[in-house]
């Protein structure tokens, strides 16, 4: 299954009377790290992203990250101007220029420095830096202050020692998690998508981000940031779509980042881990927006390193192409649609009304509201996990519903038909003068013990929750509201434990169905329509 | 004595109520004899009925001509009233503070209280320990009934009727609570239907200074054990708490007068410590700045979670004994009526599929901690936000309550209830139009005539 970049610029509207794709880049002679196909807008002629491109590092100019067709507002990424002390560029402010134009409507652009403060002005010493308010026209520079790819590889070293630890105290564990900072670092990237989310849908001013480089920071806060604002980004395909766009194509640098090869330690960070982790705690508050699940979260992060597929080789798409991963090597995204029966969300509902576009992340209460992500950090400890899966049980629950819904369709037609005979025959008989009118059905006939009134009756009045009853659900929380309430037997024999909890060892993991257990509960003559079919 | 002098104003116009996830409502607020009612009287917008009983402390604040209340209630929420006029405001703040500090259980709104809907069931009869015994009897001949506490008079906190092995006669029982703090003969809790064994609970034995022993004592609870196996006393103090415990009276089950039982202890702390740990968690959670920074270790001050993990982790252990080990086990504490019942009622639901539903655990709730005694108008008369001075307050069942959640968690799928019923039990248990937990246990609340109010069961 391929992922085709293309098309996806094409579903965000693009390209339009305000930007176009150019093929400046196509032999990769502006810049080695980034695609060959990329948006710009249309005021940026050919001259402008080169002369850009001389005065970013690395050559990364600003291009299109995500466009808002809402309200035509744009997310650029590049990386920081070489601007040192006081060195300018005509060009690189036009380019600047050229994104504000593209966004009508909006007389600034933000620009966005993921980094903190001292560590921009660090750079300026060595001949780098962040834009000057002055030399720019028309934009709102704002730093943010993610840590850079040292302090998160430490960050993570601390955390996993915590995990580690034997039979911690709670002491030792919450300080452990607090000392390695890395849900403070979490946050920070989760506050920088919002932030620019905000500015995109609320204030209607185009971002411009940008880290170092570019293609770490960057690409963890233009992520985000999409997957707040767009909720195709929430869908399966969407994200793998999004992970193709922003990270692969952009030129992250994943042998480099992951340790593909024996190289230099110090490149060595878990980026995209935190990117991931921002879905997971998006996924924790939001459980009903997306379309897939922890498990696909998982799996994906652990292909990432496991070098398995080929969409996480290389440093950029130059590299690829060069080695012809795509000829030689499987995608990822293949083996994961194949099995996307795995890696759905029961909860997610995809009705664009409820899953209200943007998300909105409360910003305050927050400290509480992100947790340690034990599903990752502790997968492979034995007795740790939520030992049931409510995903897979409501999974499992809701195909079987869906089974039971294309049995039902199936035998209702299945009446029709015998009720069109019926009514042939009938009609045939009652030109024979039959007298009395039944209800238009035999009943000489016997293979439908139950007429069809009852049937209807029956399947329509789904018995409902008496309100007496109130919040007393359980933790399976059924979506539809015209299911027959399958709430499974638990005073009984549970269908995982025999009835003993064993919270120091590890039960054998469920998934079960116990829906089919409960048949008794139901009497209505549901069953007995499968008895008579 | 009327509450109508107790209310200085009955009522203000144009106050702005305030509330967390709500948006400002401006009413009239009135007050009753048992609460606090905001009403824009508009239809879409909601009242705000506040029980006095709810409420933990006031502040008053004044701003020019506007004066401002601040409730802080037992169930953690921060309501603010603004309040025009000082005297008006004065006079409401007196007025509360006077109705949410009545002492007499009778005053108390679960007297006053007239459902709106229908009572199907009436609760106080839902649970009563003839009907547990019953789900007992048809496993096993060596438990009985026993009436010896009919009047109250042998232990002041048990119920009339309790269950203790068929050997022991009741004049043996009233000699055993005479060792036991309390009165608090062992009694069986729970009766583990796999293997027979079974969990009781007391009161510490009084073996004071001269070790002191109880040959009835020691009968009851050799009567559980199986030959030529041992059983477990589970002291859920840590060992030179039990044997500081001495020095006034109390003690621990001396070895040698004890030999087929082994005793482990834990460390489950009690009383104020707790209402401590309590008052910082929720400061920590009400603090509105936004840095992560210190959002653990100041959750790591509190202590909460090292509560909650040492007490899931006794009950844990037994659960274990029982289960694994096919052991009998005693639990009790120091007076038996706090971390002794967190241990047996989390004790049973690891172990007992029925106490994790709905039904199952009302009655765990019903057994384990109304009627076996657990003093709930102490307890929690008054909660996180209190400033006057603290005796015996401590959240002992808001504790039991998050470890059911930890459980919970853990285990999605084994609960027939979700954490909206361990809320509303949090909720009740401090303030409530019920009256299932008013006192302190069941002589308490016979002799109030309890039974004339409704349940919060049923």
């Amino acid at each position: 299954m391929l992922i085709d970049l293309r098309e996806e610029y094409k579903r965000m509207g693009l390209p339009n009377n305000y930007w176009q794709l150019s093929d400046v880049n196509r032999d990769y002679r502006v810049c080695d790290s980034y695609p060959t196909e990329l948006y710009v807008p249309k005021t940026a002629t050919a001259h402008i992203i080169v002369g850009s491109s001389k005065f970013r590092s690395r050559r990364r100019f600003p291009a299109l990250s995500y466009y808002h067709k809402d309200n035509h507002v744009s997310i650029c990424r590049s990386s920081q101007p070489l601007s040192g002390f006081s060195a300018r560029c005509l060009e690189d402010e036009q380019m600047l220029q050229a994104i504000r134009k593209a966004s009508p409507g909006s007389d600034f652009i933000y620009v966005v420095d993921t980094r903190p403060k001292l560590n921009a002005m660090a750079n300026r010493a060595a001949g780098k830096g962040y834009e000057n308010e002055d030399n720019y026209s028309n934009i709102k520079f704002q730093f943010i202050g993610i840590e850079n790819i040292h302090v998160m590889r430490n960050s993570l070293q601390k955390m996993l020692e915590v995990c580690e630890l034997k039979s911690p105290s709670m002491s030792d564990f919450l300080w452990g998690l607090e000392n390695s900072g890395w849900l403070r670092h979490i946050k920070a990237i989760l506050d920088a998508g919002v932030f620019i989310a905000k500015a995109v849908s609320e204030e209607g001013a185009s971002v411009l981000v940008h880290c170092s480089d570019g293609w770490d920071r960057t690409a963890q806060v233009c992520s985000v940031a999409s997957l707040l604002l767009d909720p195709h980004y929430r869908t399966l395909k969407g994200f793998m779509v999004l992970i193709e766009k922003d990270w692969i194509s952009f030129g992250h640098k994943f042998n480099h980042r992951y340790g593909n090869l024996d190289g230099d330690p110090k490149e060595i960070s878990p980026v995209i881990d935190q990117f991931i982790e921002c879905v997971w705690q998006l996924m924790e508050q939001f459980p009903c927006a997306f379309e897939f699940n922890e498990r696909f979260l998982i799996h994906i992060q652990h292909h990432i390193y496991s070098c398995q597929f080929g969409n996480f080789l290389c440093n950029s798409q130059k590299e690829r192409q060069e080695l012809k991963i795509q000829e030689r090597t499987y995608s990822l995204w293949a083996h994961l649609w194949k099995n996307r029966g795995d890696y759905l969300n029961p909860l997610f509902r995809d009705d664009p009304s409820q899953t209200q576009g943007t998300l909105h992340l409360p910003t305050t209460p927050c400290n509480f509201m992100y947790k340690f992500w034990s599903g990752m950090y502790n997968r492979f400890e034995k007795g740790l996990q939520p030992r049931q899966s409510v995903t897979d049980y409501l999974m499992a629950v809701k195909e079987e519903t869906q089974q039971l819904e294309e049995e039902l369709e199936a035998l209702e037609e299945r009446l029709e038909k015998i009720q069109k005979v019926q009514l042939n025959r009938t009609q045939v008989k009652s030109k024979q003068s039959e007298p009395s009118k039944h209800s238009g059905f035999s009943t000489s006939d016997n293979s439908t013990a139950n007429t069809p009134q009852d049937y209807s009756g029956n399947t329509k009045s789904f018995p409902s929750r008496s309100p007496s009853q109130g919040d007393e659900d359980s933790a399976l929380i059924l979506p539809q509201d015209n299911l027959k309430s399958s709430d499974p037997d638990l005073s009984a024999n549970s269908d995982q434990e025999s009835g003993v909890e064993d919270l120091s060892c590890r039960s054998a993991s469920g998934g079960e169905c116990a829906p089919s257990e409960d048949s008794g509960k139901d009497p209505d003559s549901d069953e007995a329509v499968f008895l008579t079919a | 004595m009327e509450f109508a002098e107790l209310i200085k104003t009955p009522r203000v116009d144009n106050v702005v109520l305030h509330r967390p996830f709500y948006p400002a409502v401006e009413g009239t607020l009135c007050l009753t004899g048992h609460h606090l009612i905001l009403s824009s009287r508009q239809d879409n917008t909601e009242e705000l009925w506040l029980l006095h009983s709810n409420i933990d402390a006031i502040d008053k604040r004044f701003v020019g001509p506007l004066g401002t209340i601040i409730i802080k209630c037992k169930d953690f929420r921060i309501i603010q009233l603004d309040i025009p006029g000082m005297e008006e405001c004065l006079n409401i703040a007196s007025s509360i503070e006077a109705l949410s500090t009545l002492d007499s259980i009778t005053l108390m709104y679960p007297f006053f209280y007239r459902p709106m809907f229908e009572v199907i069931e009436d609760g106080w009869h839902s649970f009563l320990p003839e009907q547990e015994f019953e789900l007992y009897s048809s496993a096993t001949s060596e438990w009985r009934l026993s009436y010896v506490n009919k009047e109250f008079a042998v232990c002041p906190s048990y119920p009339p009727i309790v269950i203790v092995p068929k050997a022991m006669d009741d004049e043996a029982l009233r000699k055993v609570a005479t060792f036991r703090h309390g009165g608090r003969f062992p009694v069986l809790s729970y009766y583990h239907k796999k293997n027979g064994m079974v969990i009781m609970r007391s009161g510490q034995p009084l073996t004071g200074t001269n070790g002191r022993r109880c040959k009835e004592d020691e009968k009851l609870i050799n009567a559980t054990l199986r030959a030529g196996k041992r059983g477990y006393i589970i002291d859920t103090r840590p060992l030179n708490v039990a044997q500081q415990a001495r020095a006034k009276g109390g003690g621990f089950e001396q070895e040698a007068h004890y030999p087929q039982w082994r005793r482990i202890h834990k460390s489950i702390e009690r009383y104020h410590i707790l209402q401590e740990s309590l008052i910082k968690l929720v400061e920590a959670c009400n603090d509105q700045t936004h840095n992560m920074d210190r959002w653990l270790s100041r959750l790591e001050a509190s202590n909460w979670l090292t509560h909650i993990k040492e007490i899931l982790t006794t009950a844990c252990l037994a659960a274990q004994c029982l289960d694994r080990e096919g052991a009998s086990i005693l639990i009790h504490g120091t007076e038996g009526t706090d971390s002794t019942l967190q241990v047996t009622s989390l004790a049973q639901i690891i172990l007992e599929p029925r106490s994790r539903t709905i039904r199952g655990f009302e009655a765990l709730i019903e057994r384990e901690w109304l009627q076996a005694g657990h003093p709930f108008q102490q307890r929690c008369a008054q909660s996180a936000y209190c400033n006057s001075k603290q005796k015996w307050e401590s959240p002992v069942f808001l504790l039991f309550l998050d470890c059911v959640w930890q459980i919970l968690r853990q285990f999605p799928c084994s609960f027939e209830f979700n954490e909206n019923l361990l809320i509303m039990l949090f909720e009740h248990a401090y303030a409530s139009q019920f009256g299932t937990f008013l006192g302190n246990n069941e002589s308490e609340r016979y002799f109030s005539a309890l039974e004339q109010i409704l349940q919060v069961f049923g």
